[in-house]
């Protein structure tokens, strides 16, 4: 190794970890700012240190330059305005649209690879990267734009099943496979469009027939499958930069899928072969039945101003009534009284993991108060209103009995408040198709009305309270 | 099997296992960041986007390095602008200490201030 080797080899060290004490400092608030600087330091460590390589080639012709600088400037400019422009409630189709960039850059690193090398023959195990890498990266890119047209509302976020889709889904995976063990043996570039078409098709088939709601695994499994797809670019490319960077979002949108799906309840297999919200979810099960309490602005707006202790749990309603400033306005309201107010976020409140939670810091609302499933549940025993807005199976007491579809499903322990207040629309069902039981509960008043003009007249009835 | 692949295989794994160490410890809270994150991070594929222009020769190589460059690019720019925009907004109060960020505070409208965001700049962290 010469010495402008180890340098730059050093250099990929030193960025790689920063990229881990990046995601460490991601541990605390309070220290997240400071790791996002750490991982774009070592991100210009990276690009600088790549760029000395290139360089140092002495191979790159004039138009090379000029293609690679151009790309850059006008990926990273489209990158940089999207990011600066982008509404909080869209982060997770920008989110969507950055992973299905990186994974069609990751897919194209391998295809421009094995293209330069076909006639000259590759090694077997090299084969196998690129094409893990290549068929990765363009499930990867296919899914994510379908999830982000979901996500935007320019596809029907509803499943979409249409006849034979589970046929051409199992077809594209089949031909995906098959051309791969091909191409192992011998080397071919017809054989890499095929597979390439194919895994494009099977993103496509297998991201259409996912509900919107399920939208957060989607988005966190897309994550993971981004990441592996950069790290088998690594490996064909022989940088471990790539290798290290790929591992580490691997990890982090396994650890996240795994942690969404958990909150739903349901397997990620059960979500990726589809069957919630598409009508075979079971019989919808009869609640206890009882009375609904209705309420009017001018009595919740009592209960709540005379209250110790609220907590707030809101929903994704909540989220896309763009209520977030309204409900931030109201606990703000209430504080000034002296009201104790925080807030009860379900893991899968939003549509990507920890949604709600941007949502609301946006709206100005101090992270101490975002209070994560586990540490406010006991707290509900000693809250005198619960307000809940926008949030319908999370809450709902069915989940600790078996034999229901929302069967154990954790729960915000909402009915353990002594007193209960409902910001809904309707009766209308939730995701899960039942009766919410917590809705027929002798303690809970229903408000109907839409979050966004809810929130607006329970902040002006307390304040005609105060004068 | 060579000893570079299996260096390479030791690195992924070891790798892989950091991660699952390091991100199991990030509160639910930070999760959208995170995987934001984390999507800055994977656009480190732009230095194997850079890398395809050493070998692009012809005009496949050349339209392949442009828009494997192009998407690692807005990958990797706007992942890191777009997490640093969401974690300037989680404050510890409703009042921050700090005058130049009260500002950013008091709007509240979604719309970040400059005068927010050159103080955060220079405060590293709010």
């Amino acid at each position: 190794m010469s010495a402008f080797d180890w340098v730059t080899q050093l250099l990929y060290v030193a960025a790689a970890t920063c990229f881990v004490f990046g995601l460490h400092l991601m541990n605390s608030p309070a220290t997240a700012r400071r790791g996002n600087q750490v991982s774009t330091a070592g991100m210009v460590v990276a690009v600088a240190t790549t760029l000395a390589l290139v360089a140092h080639a002495g191979t790159v012709t004039t138009t090379g330059w000029i293609v690679m600088i151009a790309g850059a400037l006008l990926g990273g400019g489209a990158g940089l305005y999207a990011a600066r422009t982008v509404e909080m409630t869209a982060m997770p189709q920008l989110v969507s649209i950055f992973n299905a960039v990186g994974g069609g850059a990751a897919a194209l690193v391998g295809i421009h690879d094995y293209v330069r090398l076909a006639s000259g023959g590759i090694g077997e195990s090299t084969t196998v990267f690129t094409i893990l890498d290549v068929l990765i990266g363009a499930v990867t890119f296919s899914g994510s734009i379908i999830a982000a047209g979901k996500l935007q509302g320019l596809i029907d976020g509803a499943p979409i099943v249409f006849p034979g889709s589970r046929a051409v889904n199992v077809a594209a995976a089949l031909v995906a496979v098959g051309g791969a063990c091909y191409m192992i043996a011998t080397p071919s570039v017809v054989v890499l469009i095929i597979i390439i078409l194919a895994a494009l098709t099977f993103g496509v088939t297998m991201v259409l027939p996912i509900g919107g709601a399920d939208m957060p695994v989607v988005i966190s499994l897309l994550n993971a499958f981004t990441g592996t797809a950069v790290a088998m670019a690594g490996f064909v490319i022989g940088n471990w930069a790539l290798i290290i960077a790929g591992a580490l979002v691997g990890a982090s949108g396994g650890i996240l899928t795994k942690l969404m799906a958990d909150a739903m309840n349901r397997s990620i297999r059960n979500i990726i072969v589809g069957g919630f919200g598409t009508g075979d979810s079971g019989p919808a099960i009869e609640g206890p039945g009882g009375d609904v309490r209705s309420i009017q602005a001018d009595d919740a707006a009592i209960q709540l101003a005379y209250a110790q202790k609220v907590i707030i749990v809101p929903g994704y309603g909540l989220a896309a009534a763009q209520a977030q400033h309204q409900v931030a306005e109201l606990a703000s309201v209430l504080e000034e009284r002296g009201v104790e107010v925080s807030y009860a976020i379900h893991p899968v409140a939003g549509r990507m993991p920890g949604h709600m939670n941007v949502l609301l810091a946006e709206a100005n609302v101090p992270y101490p108060q975002l209070k994560e499933m586990d540490e406010i549940n006991p707290e509900f025993a000693r809250t005198d209103v619960a307000l809940v807005i926008g949030a319908n199976d999370v809450t709902n007491p069915a989940a600790r009995r078996p034999g229901n579809p929302v069967s154990g499903m954790p729960i915000l322990d909402v009915d353990h408040a002594k007193s209960i207040i409902v910001i809904k629309r309707s009766m209308g069902h939730g995701y899960a198709g039942i009766d919410n039981e917590l809705y027929v509960d002798p303690k809970t008043s229903m408000f109907f009305s839409d979050a966004k003009g809810a929130l607006t007249e329970l902040t002006a009835a307390v304040k005609t309270l105060v004068a | 099997m060579t000893t570079e692949l299996l260096t390479d295989i030791t690195i992924f794994v070891l790798a892989l296992l950091v991660g699952f160490e390091v991100i199991s410890k990030v509160p639910a809270t930070l999760h959208t960041p995170l995987m934001s994150a984390a999507n800055s991070i994977h656009g480190i594929v732009l230095a194997g986007a850079m890398l395809i222009a050493v070998t692009a020769h012809d005009a496949l190589g050349y339209i392949l390095a442009f828009v494997a460059a192009a998407f690692a690019a807005m990958n990797v720019v706007g992942g890191y602008v777009v997490t640093g925009r969401m974690l300037k907004m989680f404050r510890r109060s409703r009042t921050p200490v700090p005058a130049a960020d009260t500002a950013a505070a008091v709007s509240g409208n979604g719309q970040t201030p400059a005068a927010g965001q050159q103080a955060g700049q220079r405060g590293g962290q709010a």
